[in-house]
């Protein structure tokens, strides 16, 4: 309807009679453009990164020569055969069991935030959450984790705290707990699953708080006005409607753990994590086909926790 | 979604002491160690308290300066600096073009186009970092600067485009259609009609990708090679305990050059559409 206006429009401007002339063509030939828009992002997506991936997962297959150091490639299926044998099973378990627990304490600790803000918050309070929340997220990853190598350290303020309030019988007693303690904090798993669940735990309030803001409240009026106690009308109305939330946050917690290489450097027990794996087969040993395989374990474990969300609901609480 | 209107969706009751004693005893873990940061950097010994002497004669400006006159650190600076600004502005060039390409058309492979985009925020970091850093030693590129933004912008598109198709998809087309039965032309209703709404929306994506380059350290581990941006300076320093104290003064930098992108595209999109800046 408009072409023939946009036609008809005499251009006066010369200098610029080309661009004009191209985004009226544009505006006309629909798909003519989307093409133009789509082949740049296309190219970069689909070539660069797709094509990386799918490299990698190619030389997945690959045969590394433990002797000579070398990679060939003659394809086999042994680097993904290892990933079972007892000392590479047991850093799958060892990652898992850091993902889970991490996501169980952030979901502990988020929800009463998320759950304090959104309602009983007024707005100016809920601003203020908000920014206090997203604030500590976005910040430099690898400084809040050198932040807590200097809190956990044994002459740092966490100690010294624990030391003045005369606990200090009490953390060696927790310490001395197989599979959670260790020699000091910044050597055991506790202070591990602090590190993660500090760094990870905005990703796990935020979906949670939206989830909270979408139930409408004369649900809740009219749980009460049948008589439910405000405990019961939790449990039986509210927690029911905010778990895709809960689970939502969980895929972020959940999946940043599992491919992260920096903070089991930093903190815990010496024990290999996935990505520390990855990193020394790529790095220092050079076998790339088997960090190749062991990146694929993060890829289907997420993926199965995808689909496991997917069933809770978790997708439409985005 | 944060601030749609739903008052009546606040309890009127007060809350119990319990729960308000969990919410802000949360927000204290959250910003604990952020204040032992901005404390560490002002302080004068090895950068721990000590019990001695007064607790003002603790605090001191002279690191600051001390760390200014490290040539590494200023490269580290400006490295991370022009990283993100060149992985900004392309992932600007392909987020607005994946937008307006997506935004308002159905076709076969739309939805595949949107998870790819979204992949690289999705899968570990270290996932792309390897792929794109065995891609490179198939193809014999040499690590450098550029590997470094390309593989910064992968990732920043996504933010980019998800503020940006957000805003398109609440512009009312029918102001373009009166632009144009008014006589403008295409250009003319790109530049004075489209252009003007997208700003802040754009200004905003474009705030947290470049905060998100910054301070990235997963991804540019593998395709850094030799350089060193400001986070694998901090990640160095780690090793480095005698360093503490310039450590502590670059770490506070770094927190404020990524926090204040981060209040900006919040007061930029605030009351507009969904909470931009979940999914790093």
């Amino acid at each position: 309807m408009m072409q023939s206006v946009v036609s008809s429009l005499s251009t006066t401007n010369t200098s610029n009679k080309t661009l004009r002339w191209l985004a009226n063509t544009l505006y006309r030939k629909d798909n003519l453009f989307l093409l133009l828009l789509l082949t740049p992002p296309l190219l970069w997506f689909g070539v660069v990164y797709l094509g990386s991936l799918f490299a990698l997962l190619w030389q997945s297959f690959y045969t590394f020569d433990s002797f000579s150091m070398l990679v060939t490639p003659d394809l086999t299926l042994e680097n993904y055969r290892s990933l079972f044998d007892a000392t590479n099973f047991d850093i799958i378990l060892r990652t898992l069991d850091m993902a889970v627990s991490v996501t169980i304490a952030t979901a502990l600790i988020g929800f009463p935030i998320a759950y304090y803000m959104t309602r009983y918050g007024s707005p100016a309070e809920k601003g203020f959450f908000y920014v206090a929340v997203i604030l500590p997220m976005w910040a430099s990853y690898i400084v809040k984790a050198y932040a807590w190598t200097v809190i956990l350290s044994q002459q740092g303020v966490l100690y010294w705290c624990i030391h003045h309030l005369g606990l200090m019988s009490a953390l060696n007693y927790i310490l001395q707990i197989p599979n959670i303690g260790g020699n000091t904090l910044a050597t055991s798993n506790i202070g591990r699953v602090i590190v993660f669940t500090y760094i990870w735990l905005p990703f796990m309030i935020l979906p949670i708080q939206a989830a909270l803001e979408r139930v409408p409240s004369n649900l809740l009026q009219a749980s009460a006005d049948l008589g439910a106690k405000p405990a019961q009308t939790f449990r039986k109305i509210l927690f029911p409607l905010v778990f895709p939330g809960v689970v939502a946050g969980s895929i972020f917690t959940f999946s940043l753990t599992l491919g992260d290489y920096i903070i089991p450097q930093l903190v815990g027990p010496s024990g290999l994590f996935i990505g520390t794996m990855v990193y020394t087969m790529q790095g220092s040993v050079g076998n790339i086909p088997l960090a190749a395989a062991f990146t694929v374990v993060p890829i289907i474990l997420v993926s199965i926790y995808l689909a496991m969300a997917k069933r809770a609901g978790a997708f439409d609480a985005l | 979604m944060p601030f749609k209107s739903k008052a009546s969706n606040t309890s009127t009751a007060s809350a119990p002491l319990w729960l308000k004693i969990l919410a802000y005893g949360g927000l204290v873990f959250l910003h604990f160690p952020i204040a032992v940061i901005l404390l560490n950097a002002f302080l004068s010994s090895d950068g721990t308290l000590s019990a001695n002497a007064s607790w003002l004669s603790h605090f001191t400006l002279h690191w600051f300066s001390v760390a200014f006159a490290r040539e590494d650190v200023i490269s580290a600076i400006l490295l991370s600096l022009k990283v993100a600004s060149m992985a900004t502005l392309l992932a600007i060039l392909m987020g607005v073009m994946a937008a307006a390409a997506l935004y308002k058309r159905n076709f076969f492979g739309k939805e595949a186009i949107t998870a790819m985009l979204i992949l690289p925020i999705a899968l570990p970091g270290i996932i792309t970092g390897i792929a794109l850093l065995s891609a490179m030693s198939m193809l014999e590129i040499s690590p450098s600067i550029w590997s470094i933004v390309v593989s910064h912008a992968t990732f920043c598109v996504v933010m980019i485009y998800n503020n940006v198709i957000a805003r398109f998809r609440r512009m009312p087309h029918n102001l373009v259609e009166a632009s144009m039965d008014l006589g403008a032309d295409g250009f003319t209703t790109f530049r004075y009609i489209v252009l003007p709404q997208l700003a802040t929306a754009l200004l905003a994506g474009a705030l947290l990708a470049f905060a998100l380059s910054f301070d990235e350290l997963i991804v540019t581990i593998f395709t850094a090679g030799h350089e060193i941006t400001l986070p694998i300076w901090l990640l160095n320093q780690l090793t480095r305990p005698r360093d503490a104290p310039i450590t502590n003064v670059v770490a506070m930098m770094v927190m404020l050059i990524t926090a204040l992108p981060i209040i900006a595209a919040y007061y930029l999109t605030r009351g507009t559409e969904t909470l931009e800046g979940s999914g790093k």
